[in-house]
């Protein structure tokens, strides 16, 4: 089995993200940046299924400049085998993403393509649900469980919704999307650093794929939202209780 | 000024046996919005079986049409059935905008339909403001740290909006004409197979449409005292629950409780949270909320910097006082 993990280089969760004066673009200077999480997560799916199955092979992808290599070799260095690294500068939007990817689906030939359910840089939640879209195939959702029997051609999902859980089952191949709750990813180890070194990691140049990429989405400005500042300490529950009741009259 | 060409909306209706979600009320809420401030007009579409509730539920609200896909292989909504229907309606109709509530339902099918019709999309959408024949729509990034103003090209637009950002639409009056929509049902894609759905039980509000809110954090030390003390609290206000993410990653409470950047967002009149430090990824889907109130033992916690009203001890303690106080009032 062939399992496709695209990896998205974002800001660190725990950086500080501040709007450029000009409200051009965020300030970029001293940001930290890392594996988006929850495709972390999806990484770390694919190489359970291959520690129970045996014979997986993993692939991640990075659309991007040179600086998205750092990304790939976290992802060789957390157990993937082989990375890709689609040269892009410039804007893009989920719809143009995804469209990359369908075409190295068509290239690659994967039987299942594990990404994360949202990159918390920009959270839209899209890329996935587009490329299943795209291809014409299966797609389960923010997922927090995943069994393939071997040899069955299927996966089935729990499904995290907004009103519980739902399973489905989807023919490979397919997009699942990983939810938090799926696994937590592992840590790569020096060992694991050393071996990635070794590992391919090839560059295309994003032109040569022949895919229109032109993004649909343009950010025009960037603010930050108002500000809600503190408000007032109430020592004791009645205190609390009065000031809900005559102040902000709510309960 | 140039001439405006009038937008053809079309909002998705989320509907489930029982009815209609009532956050796809936000999205006709935009949708007549712009639809007024343009000269245009909205549809809606509800796709489902059985879907009278949900339609009869959507009446008054000034849509040119209710449109109705009823199909039993429809009953429950998958991706590529609903995304494939939604296409065609699209198509037929001309919609030049597709919207509707941010939820699970939507984020799942909504990018979907948008990659079929090889159009833009925008997520949670908080604003969207027409500029000559284009429009300009806010939304939220980096965990509400940032907005951002977009525009969007091409002759078909699709996005979600955020609930909390748009009040639900009320009623005008008048009845939208019924437009069935002929399923093929040899058509549909049926690539995705449904075993089950289990509804987590509460018997409490949802959290995107109660008027309070009580949330949970990491001072709750198991799923027992979560129960005890934010169910408690929540039961006596007749609120729902919530839960940081803290605790659902130490497996406390179910997923469908998390609100924050990558779970729910809520603006309820009054939001408190218990025990919980307010990481920005918290306040990301509570910040909007009229009333915050913070109960936590830690003075320094971040949540006390945009809390209307702070309360510095343990929830263990504070809690069932509260609780005791309210009961007797």
């Amino acid at each position: 089995m062939k399992i496709l993990v695209p990896l998205k280089r974002v800001p660190d969760p725990d950086t500080k993200i501040r709007v450029r004066a000009d409200g051009s673009a965020i300030e970029t200077d001293g940001v930290k940046y890392t594996v988006n999480p929850f495709d972390a997560i999806a990484l770390e799916e694919a190489l359970r299924l291959r520690e129970q199955s045996g014979t997986v092979e993993i692939l991640v992808i990075s659309i991007g400049t040179a600086v998205c290599q750092e990304q790939l070799r976290a992802g060789l260095a957390m157990g993937a085998d082989r990375a890709l690294l689609i040269r892009h500068d410039g804007e893009t939007d989920s719809l143009g993403i995804a469209k990359i990817l369908a075409e190295l689906v068509r290239r690659e030939r994967p039987d299942l393509i594990l990404m994360g359910k949202q990159a918390i840089d920009d959270d839209s939640n899209q890329t996935g649900q587009m490329l299943a879209g795209l291809l014409g195939v299966g797609q389960a959702t923010f997922i927090s469980r995943l069994t393939i029997a071997p040899g069955s051609g299927r996966a089935t999902c729990c499904r995290e919704t907004d009103s519980g859980l739902e399973t489905v089952t989807v023919s490979l191949p397919a997009v699942v999307t990983t939810d938090l709750r799926l696994n937590e990813p592992r840590y790569v180890t020096a060992l694991g650093i050393m071996k990635a070194k070794k590992k391919p990691l090839e560059e295309i140049d994003a032109a040569s794929l022949g895919v229109d990429i032109r993004s649909r989405t343009h950010v025009t400005r960037l603010t930050r939202p108002k500000g809600r500042s503190a408000g007032v300490r109430v020592r004791t529950v009645d205190e609390l209780l009065q000031k809900l009741r005559e102040e902000a009259r709510v309960i | 000024m140039t001439h405006m060409t009038p937008p053809k909306l079309l909002v998705i209706a989320e509907s489930e046996r029982d009815g209609l979600k009532l956050v796809t009320l936000a999205a006709v809420g935009c949708a007549r919005q712009v639809a007024e401030a343009t000269g245009g007009r909205f549809d809606i579409l509800v796709i489902g079986a059985p879907v009278q509730a949900a339609v009869d539920a959507l009446q008054g609200y000034g849509a040119a049409n209710i449109f109705v896909a009823e199909a039993k292989e429809l009953a429950v909504p998958t991706a590529d059935n609903y995304a494939h229907v939604i296409v065609d309606v699209a198509r037929m109709h001309g919609a030049t905008m597709l919207t509707a509530a941010a939820s699970t339902f939507s984020k799942d099918i909504l990018p979907r339909v948008a990659a079929l019709l090889d159009a833009g999309m925008l997520s949670d959408v908080t604003a969207v403001v027409p500029v000559g024949d284009e429009y300009t729509f806010d939304r939220v990034m980096y965990a509400g740290n940032v907005i951002a103003a977009v525009t969007l090209d091409g002759p078909v637009k699709v996005f979600t909006v955020r609930a909390s950002a748009f009040p639900a639409a009320e009623k005008s009056g008048g009845q939208s004409p019924v437009v069935p929509i002929a399923v093929d049902r040899a058509s549909l894609p049926n690539r995705i197979e449904t075993h089950d759905r289990v509804a987590t039980p509460s018997g409490r509000p949802d959290a995107t449409e109660a008027r309070v809110v009580v949330s949970g954090g990491r001072a709750i030390k198991n799923a027992a005292d979560f129960e005890r003390l934010v169910g408690g609290l929540a039961d006596v206000l007749g609120a729902a629950v919530g839960s940081s993410r803290a605790l659902v990653d130490a497996g406390i409470t179910p997923n469908t409780l998390q609100i924050g950047q990558t779970g729910k967002a809520v603006a309820p009149e009054l939001y408190i949270g218990l025990g919980i430090s307010g990481a920005i990824q918290h306040l990301a889907g509570m910040k909007d909320s009229k009333v915050i109130v913070a109960i936590n033992q830690d003075s320094e916690a971040p949540i006390f910097e945009i809390a209307d009203y702070g309360l510095v001890g343990d929830v263990y303690a504070v809690v069932p006082e509260l609780i005791g106080k309210l009961k007797l009032s």
